[in-house]
C-alpha cells in the first residue's frame, strides 16, 4: 500500500493552480480595454471586477483624498440611473457590491448568481462614462467621507502611527500621503476636483475586467464588447516617476493619542519586485518576511511573543508587488512591563541573529509548504482568484506571472535571505515611528473639523 | 456560518505581507467597512442546495457526537470543524475569559507536545487549525489538503489537541498577562467601551452582558481551565462537521476518531433564562472624535417562530446594506456616518438585536433622533410592498454567492448541528422566506423590539 500512498498524497500536492488548459482568458479591446476571464464552474456565481490604475499616489498635493471620495461618488447618479439605483439594481439580482481604493488603484466589484452577470457588466460599464456628479451630492458624500477618516485613522492610533511613518519615510514619492487624504484637503475639496479626477483617469484604456466564475470566456468577452466596447479611449495624464531621493539617516516620529499599549513600526527602504525573471532581492525578501511572521512557528511568535515574552504582538512585513516604493516593516507592542526600547531591540536582534547565523533549510522548507497549501487553498474563494489576478495586473505584472512568481518564490536560497538580511537593514535608510499612549482621562476631545464648507 | 469570534483567542491574528498574499492591506480604503457582526448576520441567514449533487448526510457517531457531512471533490482539500456547548455563557461567575483562554491553550500542549512542537506540525503539513469562543460555543476547525498522509496527520493533530490538552501552567501564566494587557487596551478604546457597556446594560444580571475583566482573568487557575474541558469538550454534547474530499465511510471514521477520546461530559447544556433590561440611556465620556452609538435590546433566540420574519424585516431597516432605511437617512441622505446597520444575531437563548453607527460627536444627538425616527416608523407602518419584495428577491436569489465555497458551507453545517436547526432548513429557506408577510414583520418586530426595553449607549458623548 504504501507507495500508492506516497502517490496519492504526491497527485494532490502535484495540483496545478493553473488547469493545463488556458485558463484564464484574454483579450483587449479596441478602446484598450483588457478583460481576463477565469472560468471556474463550481458554484453558480460569478465575480465581476473594474480595476482603474489610479490611486492616491496619482493625487497632486491639495487634492488628497480624491481618488477615494470618487469611489464613493461612483455609486451615485449616472445619465441612465438615479442615484443608489446602482446599489438597489445589484441587490435585487442577489448581489452584493463595493469597491475600494489603495494608493496604486480604485477597483470595483459585483458579487452575483451568475444570471446576473449581464446586467452587472451593463451597470458597471455605464458608470464608467457617464456618471453625472453633482454639487449637491458630493456635498453630503464628503462628509461620510470624513467621517470614515475620523472612524478608520483619527480615533485609530495605530493608523496615525502608520499616517506619521509614511510621510516621514516618504519626502517626495507620493506614498508620504494617506489614501484617505487630510482632513484639511476633505474640508476643501470641491465636486470639481471629483469630477476633474475622474475625466482624466476613468477611461477603458487605463482599466481592466476581472471576471472569475461560473461563465463561458466568449460569452464574456462579447458582452464587454457590447457593454464596454462603445466607450472611446482617451489621453491619459502624463506620470511623472516622482521617485524618492536616497534617505541618509534614521528619521523618528511620535504619535500622542488615547491608548494603554505603547506601538512601534519600524520601515526600511528596500527594492521592489521590477523584472520577475532576473530579480531576486524581492523574492528573499519576502521570504524573509515570512520566517520571521509567516505563520504561527515563525521566529517573532516563537521567539518574541512566546519565548523571551517581550512583545505582546510582532509582526514583520514586505510587499514588493506596487507601482510606487517598497519597504520592509516591522512592528509590535511590548508586552506588559517592557518598552518600545525593549521591543525595538529585542525585534532588531531577530535581523542580527539572521545576518549572522542565516535561516535552516526547515524554515525554508516550511515557508514552501504554507505558499503551496494556500494556492490550493485560495481555489475554495472566487473573490481571493479574481483579487490575485488584479492584484498583479495592477502594478504592471501578469496574470501569466502569477505562477512563476510561485515557482520564484520556492526557489530561494537561505544563502539569499541571508544576504538580503545583510544588505537592507542599514540604520540609514531606516524610519521609526512610535506610538506615545495618553490615559484617555487626560485627554481633550479633538477640536470639532469639518464643520465649516468652504 | 463562521462564529462570531468576540474573544478571538487566537495569539497571532495578524494579516501576512507579501508577494503572494493577497493585495488587500491596510492601506486599503474601502467605501463601506461592514462590521463583523454584520458579516456573521449575512452569512448565518442563508444557505440552500444551490450546488448541484451536494446533499447533507447526517449520523450520530457511536460517542453521541453529532456528524453533519457534506462530500465534495472537486478540490482536493477537506474542512473540519467541532463545536461544543463551551461559550462563555457557561463559565461560572468571576472567571469570565474562561471560555475563551480554554479554546485557545487547546494549542498550548497536548499529548507529549508543546506549544510550539503542535504550531510546527501545523505549519509543516500546509494545515490550517482555527476557531474560538463567543458567548454560546467554542469551536475547533481544522483545514488539511486531503491528501492521506497529510490528511491523517493534520487529524489526528487535531485529535490530540481536543482531548488531550495539557494546559501548562507558565503559558497560562503568559496568555493572562497578555488577555489582560488587551483588556486594558481596549478600555481605551471607544468602539471596544461601547459594545462591552452595551451587552452589560441590555443583559442585567446575565452571562451574555458578562465581558472579562482584569480581575476575572487573574482569577483564572489551571484547574478551572481543567474543569472547563472536562465539562464543556464532551463527545455527547460535540456537534462535527465535516465536508472535502472524503467517502461517507471516511467520514464516519473520522468524526469517530476525533471524539472517541473527548472527555465524559457534555450533557445538554442551555445557559439561565434572560431577562429584559428597561429602558435607559447610558452616556460614557471619551475624547474620541466621534460618538459611537448603539441602541437595542435582547431578541430572539435561534429557535423562536419570529426568525424569518424578523431576518427579512430587518433587511430593509438596516440590514440591507445601501438598500436599507438607516443607511438611506443616516448616511445617504444626511451625511451622519459612514457605517449604520442594525441586526439580529440569535443565540441559544435571546441575542441581540442592535443598531449602531459612529458620528461626529457633536452631531451624536441628530443622529439618534433620525435612528428613532426610521425605527418608530417601521414600527409602526412595517416595510412597504416594494421593499419587502425587494429583500426576498435578494434572499433568495443572493443564496447561491453565500453557499459557493467549502469554507461557508462548513459553517452552514456547523450551525445547524449546533443550534439543532431541521435538516431541510437550506432546502426550506427561500419558501420560508417568501413566506413572511408584512403583517407578520410589523407583529413581530412588536413582540421583540419593544421601546420600554431599549437600551442606548453613546461612548464620547458630548
Amino acid at each position: 500500500m504504501k507507495p500508492l500512498i506516497a502517490l496519492v498524497a504526491l497527485l494532490a500536492f502535484a495540483v496545478s493552480p493553473a488547469p493545463a488548459f488556458a485558463n484564464p482568458f484574454e483579450t483587449k479591446l479596441a478602446n484598450g480595454l483588457r478583460v481576463i476571464v477565469k472560468e471556474d464552474p463550481r458554484a453558480p456565481t460569478a465575480v465581476h471586477m473594474v480595476w482603474y490604475r489610479a490611486g492616491s499616489m496619482d493625487e497632486k498635493d491639495g487634492t488628497s483624498g480624491v481618488a477615494h471620495a470618487l469611489e464613493h461618488l461612483m455609486f451615485k447618479a449616472t445619465k441612465n440611473l438615479k442615484s443608489g439605483e446602482f446599489n438597489k439594481r445589484v441587490a435585487e439580482a442577489g448581489g452584493r457590491d463595493n469597491a475600494f481604493t489603495s494608493r496604486d488603484y480604485t477597483a470595483y466589484f459585483q458579487i452575483v448568481p451568475k444570471a446576473a452577470l449581464p446586467e452587472m457588466m451593463k451597470l458597471e460599464a455605464d458608470r464608467m462614462a457617464n456618471l453625472t456628479l453633482d454639487a449637491k451630492e458630493f456635498a453630503a458624500e464628503i462628509k461620510v467621507v470624513m467621517e470614515e477618516r475620523r472612524l478608520r485613522t483619527d480615533d485609530n492610533p495605530t493608523s496615525l502611527v502608520h499616517e506619521a511613518l509614511n510621510s516621514a519615510m516618504f519626502q517626495a514619492h507620493p506614498y508620504r500621503r494617506p489614501v484617505i487624504g487630510w482632513m484639511d484637503d476633505l474640508e476643501h475639496m470641491t465636486w470639481q476636483d471629483a469630477r476633474a479626477w475622474y475625466r482624466q483617469w476613468y477611461a477603458p484604456n487605463n482599466a481592466y475586467v476581472v471576471v472569475v466564475g461560473d461563465v463561458d470566456h466568449r460569452e464574456v468577452f462579447r458582452l464587454a464588447q457590447k457593454y464596454y466596447g462603445p466607450h472611446k479611449p482617451q489621453a491619459l495624464p502624463e506620470r511623472k516617476p516622482q521617485n524618492e531621493p536616497e534617505q541618509a539617516g534614521i528619521r523618528r516620529v511620535s504619535v500622542k493619542a488615547p491608548a494603554q499599549l505603547p506601538y512601534l513600526a519600524m520601515a526600511w527602504k528596500t527594492p521592489k519586485l521590477r523584472d520577475v525573471n532576473k530579480d531576486r532581492d524581492p523574492y528573499a525578501l519576502d521570504v524573509l518576511a515570512a520566517v520571521l511572521d509567516g505563520h504561527d512557528a515563525s521566529r517573532f511568535a516563537k521567539n518574541l511573543v512566546r519565548g523571551s515574552r517581550v512583545a505582546q504582538s510582532a509582526g514583520a512585513g514586505y510587499d514588493g508587488t506596487l507601482r510606487g516604493e517598497a519597504s520592509f516593516t516591522l512592528d509590535g507592542q511590548p508586552a506588559e512591563g517592557k518598552t518600545i526600547a525593549d521591543l525595538e531591540a529585542a525585534l532588531r536582534a531577530e535581523i542580527k541573529r539572521i545576518q549572522d547565523e542565516g535561516v535552516s533549510t526547515e524554515e525554508l522548507a516550511r515557508v514552501k509548504t504554507q505558499s503551496i497549501a494556500a494556492q490550493i487553498y485560495k481555489r475554495d474563494s472566487l473573490m481571493a482568484q479574481a483579487m490575485e489576478i488584479g492584484g498583479v495586473e495592477a502594478v504592471g505584472l501578469s496574470w501569466r506571472d502569477i505562477d512563476l512568481l510561485l515557482d520564484k518564490l520556492k526557489s530561494v536560497t537561505a544563502e539569499e535571505v541571508q544576504a538580503v538580511a545583510k544588505k537592507y537593514f542599514s540604520d540609514d535608510t531606516l524610519s521609526i515611528a512610535v506610538l506615545d499612549p495618553q490615559p484617555i482621562e487626560n485627554s481633550k476631545p479633538k477640536k470639532p473639523s469639518g464643520a465649516v464648507r468652504h | 456560518m463562521k462564529q462570531c469570534k468576540l474573544n478571538a483567542p487566537h495569539p497571532h491574528p495578524r494579516p501576512r505581507a507579501g508577494l503572494l498574499a493577497s493585495s488587500l492591506r491596510s492601506i486599503i480604503v474601502g467605501r463601506l467597512q461592514v462590521r463583523f457582526m454584520l458579516i456573521c448576520l449575512l452569512t448565518s441567514l442563508a444557505s440552500s442546495l444551490v450546488l448541484a449533487g451536494v446533499k447533507i448526510e447526517h449520523w450520530t457517531a457511536p460517542t453521541g457526537a453529532k456528524v453533519y457531512f457534506i462530500e465534495t471533490r472537486v478540490l482536493p482539500i477537506l474542512d473540519v470543524q467541532i463545536d461544543f456547548a463551551g461559550g462563555g455563557a457557561f463559565v461560572p461567575e468571576g472567571k469570565s475569559g474562561l471560555a475563551g483562554l480554554t479554546r485557545s491553550l487547546l494549542e498550548a500542549g497536548a499529548g507529549d507536545m508543546d506549544e510550539e512542537m503542535i504550531s510546527g506540525r501545523v505549519v509543516d503539513l500546509g494545515a490550517r487549525l482555527g476557531g474560538g469562543a463567543d458567548s454560546d460555543r467554542a469551536s475547533v476547525s481544522l483545514r488539511t489538503l486531503s491528501s492521506k498522509k497529510e490528511r491523517d496527520a493534520a487529524l489526528e493533530l487535531m485529535r490530540t489537541v481536543l482531548s488531550a490538552p495539557t494546559f501548562p501552567q507558565s503559558v497560562l501564566e503568559r496568555e493572562k498577562g497578555r488577555t489582560i494587557a488587551s483588556i486594558r487596551e481596549a478600555e481605551t478604546r471607544p468602539d471596544a467601551i461601547a459594545a462591552k457597556r452595551f451587552a452589560a446594560a441590555i443583559y442585567p444580571g446575565h452571562p451574555y452582558g458578562v465581558s472579562p475583566t482584569v480581575e476575572s482573568v487573574g482569577a483564572i487557575t489551571r484547574e478551572d481551565l481543567v474543569a472547563f474541558h472536562s465539562r464543556h469538550y464532551g463527545a455527547k454534547g460535540a456537534v462535527v462537521a465535516i465536508i472535502g474530499d472524503v467517502s461517507r465511510a471516511e467520514a464516519e471514521a473520522i468524526a469517530l476518531r476525533l471524539t472517541e477520546a473527548l472527555p465524559p461530559g457534555g450533557a445538554e447544556l442551555v445557559p439561565p433564562p434572560v431577562r429584559k433590561p428597561l429602558r435607559e440611556t447610558i452616556k460614557i465620556p471619551h475624547p474620541a472624535a466621534q460618538s459611537h452609538v448603539h441602541v437595542g435590546l435582547p431578541a430572539i433566540s435561534r429557535s423562536d417562530p419570529d426568525y424569518f420574519p424578523l431576518l427579512v424585516g430587518n433587511y430593509s431597516l438596516g440590514g440591507g446594506g445601501f438598500v436599507s432605511r438607516l443607511m438611506k437617512e443616516v448616511r445617504e441622505k444626511r451625511g451622519y456616518a459612514y457605517s449604520v446597520h442594525s441586526y439580529f444575531a440569535p443565540r441559544k437563548l435571546e441575542g441581540p438585536f442592535e443598531i449602531g453607527l459612529q458620528t461626529k460627536r457633536d452631531q451624536a444627538d441628530a443622529a439618534l433622533k433620525v435612528v428613532d425616527d426610521v425605527l418608530t416608523e417601521y414600527m409602526t407602518k412595517g416595510p412597504t410592498p416594494q421593499e419587502l419584495a425587494a429583500a426576498k428577491k435578494n434572499m433568495v436569489d443572493g443564496l447561491a454567492l453565500r453557499i459557493d465555497s467549502n469554507a461557508k458551507l462548513l459553517g452552514y453545517l456547523s450551525t445547524i448541528g449546533f443550534y439543532g436547526l431541521p435538516l431541510t432548513y437550506l432546502d426550506d429557506f427561500p419558501a420560508r422566506v417568501k413566506a413572511v408577510t408584512a403583517e407578520q414583520v410589523k407583529a413581530a418586530f412588536a413582540r421583540h423590539v419593544k421601546a420600554e426595553n431599549l437600551v442606548t449607549v453613546v461612548v464620547a458623548a458630548d
